[in-house]
């Protein structure tokens, strides 16, 4: 049998290398993620311990802050669930009531939830002008 | 007005149909030689058109902000009278409608250029690429005609519009986004070329030397937009970083590695003709790239602060980067017996091999940036529940490969073409490595040693400037022995005689520094997020900060945004017990058009937005951000009586009211939440950065003609025998 050639070798050792590295990356991506749920679904699947990405509409009149920590509700997009999430840390200047965010939560006691410090982000409102009603149209 | 904007659109498309048809009639069909010729003339006046209708279009929309031409939606959502007029005239790419109208005319001049440079070349591929760019053109065209046309006109004009998004109102701002779309819309321009070279079986070296300066200037473009995006990221959003790994920032990031990559290996292809295969899938990964982050921001596919939410443009782009995803794969298998190299690699002891490991790192750098932007979609398919992955993630696997880069960034120019001798590699390596290894030392000494990654990448960073300035001194040292020349005309002489070369090196120099300014930023930052009362004081890392004094200011805010209040603090910054320096940093509250107000509330009822101040060093940065409280029992009822009794329309009492409420601020100034951050060599990343773009130029500035150039000779040695003389 014909001995491979150094390039072959070098190929498979490269290939291989790559394939590892790529499978590595895979496995982890998955035991690092956290799941991107909506109130309704936190509410109902959360377990102690676990983080997730909540993501929903800060409710009108929620907002308070008590020294470092700023308590807040987020209800679903289109209205019904919310939870309460007690947060620390950056808060973005687009955040206020009736605002898209993103927060990573965990469980914490009595029914709330806790924010994961400056991990909040909200969303850009500018980019969210929907189409003009087609009554207003000429 | 309008009416004229719609007509350049639907003009457009009725062109680039008619291009698109002249451009592949032109290839396929067309005998005889000058009807082939004709054809193709027709095909490429199409392009200019499209760019002249483009032109046009952005004029009347361009004039309609400026006129605050509230009929156009556009105008009316995303300007007001209150934006200033420099924000005002930029604001036509803040809306999704308005930046995909940029997208296009950017996308039609650049096609005109290139089809002027191009006139009597590559008359083989130049109907193919002609025919995508003209397709490219007309998709974008078609999405504004039919899902987010930038010329809608509202029925019930209002009397103010909605005003630019304060936190956009940054300059910056004014030049991230054409810069961004300039860098996408470039990186078609190879693939268009790419890809008709491959349809046309004309795969020789002259479409890569063709299409290398538009590769380099995309690449440069998105490195200014993604440059200018993390400056006001920093500057300007309140939460004190530049990079966050979000989607949109990503989306960008993709095509700049492989755009990266593919500067690298065409230097193989030039000089060996190796990597053929390679090359043509790095343009098609790049151009395909730039069309995934268009659709990534637009579709609002992913959770991004960016992100055009509830947009309906995902099916289309999702069609057309199937399209291309599939007809890259097709041309790069079917054409793979002409893609063949010319030569193997000698010995991995060589800049061929090098440069392909270089490549591998950033296309491993580009799977990773991938794999992490696109896992929510990746984890919903894959496993029924969307979950994404936060920076740790992405840290943990570009900082080892950023290492890895900086690493062969530095190997790179000792080593050189087909094989080096250890003894040779040997001599030219130990000088830099030395350097590295000093500063590492230095670094571990200096009590630095508590992040070995930072120590470890300055290291890196170290030698690779060293390995730069070497072979710099190099060439200068020849110069002046043989030509007899001053160092410091060697030096110009050197560089102005291969810029692409010495260009690079200068690329490498930013990168390395642009580095070692994350490394040690995000390694050594010390934050405070704290409460304070006038008076009260808080340490952040080496300084102590102290409330000095409350500010207010109405209607002229320091930043000249159009806020109508700003409200922000003094604060003394104190080292060792001795002052240092005073920093103001402050809030800006913008009006409002939401209905449910009072007169005054609608005033300052709009965005508030931070005014981050920052005391700004080469050692370090001391960066700032106040969030007060104007919505104290005592304030609230001061607005409340003044929405009462304000007349809606009287502005003078609505500022007086205003004035009322500052002046009971300032009186009693409640206790304010700072963001206070003292940030070590941050500046260093704008500094390198600047310095790479700066490379990256000079290797885009081209050889003087050959005939200005032995003019250019004959003068100079006119001059020096009238000298001699």
């Amino acid at each position: 049998m014909a001995r491979p050639s150094r390039q072959t070798i070098r190929l498979t050792v490269t290939l291989s290398l790559a394939v590892i590295l790529a499978c590595g990356l895979i496995y982890t991506s998955f035991s690092a993620a956290n799941p991107t749920v909506d109130p309704t679904t936190l509410l109902k699947e959360a377990q102690p311990g676990r983080a997730y990405e909540l993501t929903g509409v800060v409710v009108a009149h929620s907002v308070r802050r008590v020294g470092e920590t700023l308590t807040f509700q987020i209800a679903d997009r289109q209205g019904g669930a919310a939870v309460t999430v007690d947060y620390s840390g950056e808060v973005p200047d687009p955040f206020r009531e009736g605002r898209e965010v993103i927060v990573t939560v965990r469980r914490g006691p009595g029914g709330t939830f806790v924010g994961e410090r400056n991990s909040l982000i909200t969303k850009c409102p500018s980019k969210y002008k929907a189409a003009p009603p087609a009554a207003n149209r000429s | 007005m309008a009416g004229l904007g719609r007509a350049c659109l639907l003009l457009i498309l009725a062109v680039c149909a008619y291009g698109i048809g002249a451009g592949l009639y032109s290839a396929r069909f067309a005998r005889a030689r000058g009807e082939r010729e004709s054809w193709l003339d027709s095909a490429r006046r199409c392009i200019y058109a499209v760019a002249l209708l483009t032109t046009v279009a952005m004029a009347v929309l361009e004039v309609a902000f400026l006129r605050n031409d509230f009929r156009f939606y556009t105008v009316a959502t995303t300007s007001s009278r209150t934006t200033p007029e420099l924000y005002r005239a930029a604001a036509i790419w803040a809306s999704q409608e308005g930046s995909l109208l940029l997208w296009t005319w950017l996308l039609s001049l650049w096609s005109s250029l290139i089809l002027l440079l191009t006139r009597r070349r590559l008359r083989d591929a130049a109907p193919y690429a002609i025919s995508i760019l003209l397709g490219l053109c007309a998709f974008f065209d078609a999405l504004m005609v039919f899902y987010a046309n930038p010329f809608n006109t509202l029925r019930r004009i209002p009397a103010e519009g909605d005003g630019l998004d304060p936190l956009l109102r940054f300059p910056t701002m004014i030049l991230h986004p054409p810069m961004l779309y300039s860098g996408y819309t470039l990186a078609m321009i190879p693939f268009a070329f790419g890809a008709g070279a491959l349809i046309a079986r004309r795969i020789d070296a002259q479409w890569i030397r063709l299409i290398r300066r538009f590769a380099l200037a995309s690449w440069l473009f998105l490195g200014i937009g993604i440059l200018l995006g993390a400056r006001w990221s920093f500057a300007e959003l309140g939460w004190g970083g530049y990079w966050g790994w979000d989607p949109v920032e990503n989306a960008a990031l993709l095509p700049w590695l492989t755009g990266t990559a593919f500067i690298h290996s065409l230097m193989i292809q030039e000089r060996r003709g190796m990597l053929k295969v390679w090359n043509a899938s790095l343009v098609l990964a790049t151009g395909t790239l730039a069309v995934m982050g268009t659709f990534l921001v637009r579709s609002g596919v992913l959770d991004s602060i960016h992100a055009f939410g509830a947009s309906t443009l995902g099916v289309p782009f999702l069609v057309l980067i199937a399209l291309l995803i599939g007809g890259s794969i097709y041309l790069v298998v079917s054409r793979r017996p002409l893609l063949r190299s010319e030569h193997r690699l000698e010995s991995l002891l060589s800049r061929e091999a090098a440069f392909l490991a270089n490549n591998l790192v950033l296309v491993g750098l580009g799977f990773v940036v991938f794999w992490g932007t696109y896992f929510p979609l990746i984890s919903k398919v894959v496993a029924g529940q969307q979950s994404s992955v936060g920076p740790p993630w992405f840290d943990r696997y570009t900082v080892p490969l950023a290492l890895v880069l900086v690493a062969l960034t530095g190997l790179g120019p000792l080593i050189p073409w087909r094989r080096a001798s250890l003894a040779g590699l040997r001599r030219h390596l130990l000088p830099p490595l030395a350097v590295g290894a000093a500063v590492g030392l230095g670094l571990a000494v200096g009590g630095l040693g508590s992040s070995p990654s930072a120590v470890a990448a300055v290291s890196l960073c170290a030698f690779a400037i060293a390995v730069t300035a070497g072979e710099v001194v190099r060439g200068v040292r020849v110069r002046t022995a043989v030509a007899h020349e001053l160092p410091a005309v060697a030096l110009i002489r050197l560089v102005a005689r291969n810029r692409r070369r010495y260009g690079g090196y200068l690329v490498h120099v930013g990168i390395a520094l642009l580095l070692i300014g994350v490394a040690v930023s995000s390694s050594f930052m010390r934050q405070q997020e704290r409460q304070l009362a006038v008076g009260q004081a808080v340490k952040v890392g080496p300084y102590t900060v102290r409330y000095v004094k409350p500010t207010a200011s109405l209607l002229n805010g320091p930043d000249h945004t159009g806020a109508t209040i700003d409200v922000g603090a003094v604060l003394e910054v104190s080292r060792n017990g001795r002052r240092q320096f005073l920093i103001k940093p402050s809030e800006g509250f913008y009006p409002t058009t939401e209905a449910g107000q009072g007169p005054v509330s609608a005033l300052i009822g709009g965005q508030a937005v931070s005014h981050i101040a920052i005391s700004a060093g080469i050692g370090g940065d001391f960066w700032s951000a106040i969030e007060p409280n104007i919505h104290t029992p005592r304030l609230t009822e001061i607005l409340e009586r003044a929405n009462r009794i304000v007349q809606p329309t009287n502005a003078t009492e609505a500022a007086v009211a205003l004035a009322v409420l500052l002046r009971e601020y300032l009186r009693e100034a409640p206790p304010a939440q700072f963001n206070l951050i003292s940030y070590p060599f941050v500046e260093w990343v704008w500094l390198g950065g600047l310095v790479g773009l700066l490379g990256a130029l000079i290797a885009l500035i081209p050889p003087p003609p050959p005939l200005l150039a032995r003019a250019r000779a004959k003068v100079g040695s006119l001059v020096g025998a009238v000298a001699e003389g």
